[in-house]
């Protein structure tokens, strides 16, 4: 056990199990109360068009896929301002126009032999240093913004028309909170792929909720269970030879059951 | 009720349409301070729209609004306001003391928590509508009537001296919506209060004037209608009450 922790790439899932934890447990938790699901889904496969971008430009993969998903939260945003009725046809648009934009650069791109599976579903075991560098200045924007601003946040997350009676900047916190889920998604690409991203961002919080009485606390909760999913995910994957992001998807989807088993059961009695 | 001659609210010929379909036309009315006014009439006929204008969030098209003798806009620090929250996800994890504290003006602290003091005068705020013992509760573990009375206290946080309440008794059974309009009355000897609703029998026990909007106003006083019909029959029927406004004539 403790030779498997000398290795590098085994510190570098755990160092990125942790970050990306504590990321998707906030940003999870202000997607989740914001009723932003659906709209990050959407990011999330159209992230894939960032990825074909990169690879048919041979530019920097984690700098291109997080500007090409800035460039679609903000889309998304004007969107939801001005075409509010027609959201959830962009939404679904930009699902669909971005992942066949990325399939098609990288059927363009030469002599291209890597593995796209690990972008699909994920690889925590092949987290890079670059990776976790860009995860922990991610984690420290997020904590920063979202602390120094939390009361705002909160305001608009719970009642955004009263929020701005009270002089809160409700647009602008809206898309802050959007960009940082489009930036969220980009850095859990690496661990559990874009196809699986969604479920990090709500299986460790609807858990929390079961018990969270401040979204301060559904944060810290959340960020707590995502760490323990993805400990225990890569320890199986890591044993028994699995893909990393569905392992982790399936240790968290047993663990709602459970949770949500126990409510039940607690409620009837 | 009135003690003062004060003008808390005046608005003089306003016109308010959505694109081209006019939902106002000339409206004209002054309430005075501490007065209890009750804004009745269809879904459709304008309402919501006057309270929305008169709070800033709709942009006025045409006419005047003044406040305590200003213009509206730079007067919005004096009112409270309860909407319909009928967007509020009620499951949303929050305490009882963080909603009120919502209201605040504008959140000073920059930084991360809320300053004692500002707790304090959450609880204080929060003795007024009778609901200090919840203050650390989960906003989702009240039930409908002890959340619109949190909603109220939000309201009064930064110390409006006008109320603007949306449809307070919607969704709410009887005995929720008589501990809402009796935290309404003792509050109205300090405050202006304005309540939308279509809750007419209720409204008629404890306003003293009545707005009926239906595109234009029609204005009444209430008390001769309380003591000759109230005191008899609880159940005023809303055509009796049109009758008596005036407006079944528009």
């Amino acid at each position: 056990m403790l030779e498997t922790l000398s290795y590098t790439f085994i510190q570098n899932a755990i160092i990125a199990a942790v970050l990306v934890s504590m990321i998707t447990g906030i940003i999870g938790s202000l997607v989740v109360v914001n009723k932003m699901v659906f709209l990050s889904g959407g990011i999330a496969h159209s992230a894939y068009g960032g990825i074909g971008l990169a690879i048919f430009f041979g530019l920097p993969m984690l700098l291109s896929t997080s500007l090409f998903c800035i460039f679609v939260t903000i889309l998304i945003a004007l969107a939801s301002y001005k075409q509010r009725e027609n959201l959830d046809i962009l939404i679904g648009l930009t699902w669909a126009v971005g992942m066949s934009l990325g399939i098609i650069l990288v059927d363009l791109t030469p002599g291209y032999q890597s593995d796209l599976m690990s972008y699909l579903f994920g690889s925590l075991l092949a987290v890079s240093s670059d990776d976790i560098y860009y995860m922990s200045i991610l984690l420290v924007v997020i904590i920063g913004i979202v602390f120094t601003f939390y009361r705002e946040i909160l305001s608009v997350s719970y009642d955004s028309e009263y929020a701005s009676l009270r002089g809160v900047k409700t647009r602008f916190f809206y898309t802050t909170i959007l960009i940082l889920s489009g930036l969220t998604i980009v850095v859990s690409i690496k661990v559990v792929g874009l196809i699986l991203v969604i479920a990090l961002l709500t299986i460790p919080i609807y858990i929390a909720s079961f018990f969270s009485k401040s979204l301060l606390w559904m944060m810290i909760y959340a960020s707590l269970l995502s760490l323990f999913f993805s400990l225990v995910g890569l320890v199986l994957s890591y044993n028994f030879d699995l893909s990393s992001g569905p392992s982790i998807i399936i240790v968290s989807s047993i663990f709602l059951l459970l949770a949500f088993t126990f409510k039940q059961i607690r409620r009837a009695s | 009720m009135q003690t003062t001659t004060n003008r808390a609210i005046e608005v003089s010929n306003l016109s308010f349409s959505y694109e081209k379909q006019k939902v106002l036309q000339d409206i004209n009315f002054t309430i005075q301070e501490k007065e209890f006014l009750a804004i009745i009439g269809p879904n459709g006929g304008g309402k919501s729209t006057l309270l929305k204008l008169l709070l800033g969030i709709h942009t006025l098209q045409q006419g005047q609004i003044t406040i305590f003798g200003k213009h509206y806009s730079k007067q919005i620090a004096n009112i409270g306001y309860v909407p319909q929250n009928t967007n509020i996800n009620i499951h949303f994890p929050i305490s009882v003391l963080e909603v009120v504290m919502m209201g605040q003006n504008s959140f000073k602290k920059r930084i991360f928590g809320y300053k004692k003091e500002e707790k304090i005068q959450a609880l204080e705020t929060l003795k007024k509508v009778n609901m200090d013992a919840f203050a650390s509760q989960s906003i989702s573990e009240l039930s409908g009537g002890q959340r619109q009375r949190v909603f109220i206290a939000r309201a009064l946080f930064s110390n409006p001296k006008i109320l603007l309440l949306d449809e307070p008794t919607s969704s709410l059974d009887a005995e929720s919506s008589k501990l809402v309009y009796e935290t309404l009355d003792a509050l109205n000897k300090h405050i202006t209060v304005v309540v939308v609703s279509h809750d007419i029998s209720i409204i008629l026990q404890h306003a003293t004037r009545a707005f009926y909007i239906n595109k234009k106003l029609f204005n009444h006083d209430l008390h001769h209608i309380q003591k000759n019909h109230l005191d008899k029959d609880a159940h005023i029927c809303e055509v009796e009450l049109l009758e008596m406004l005036g407006a079944k004539t528009c």
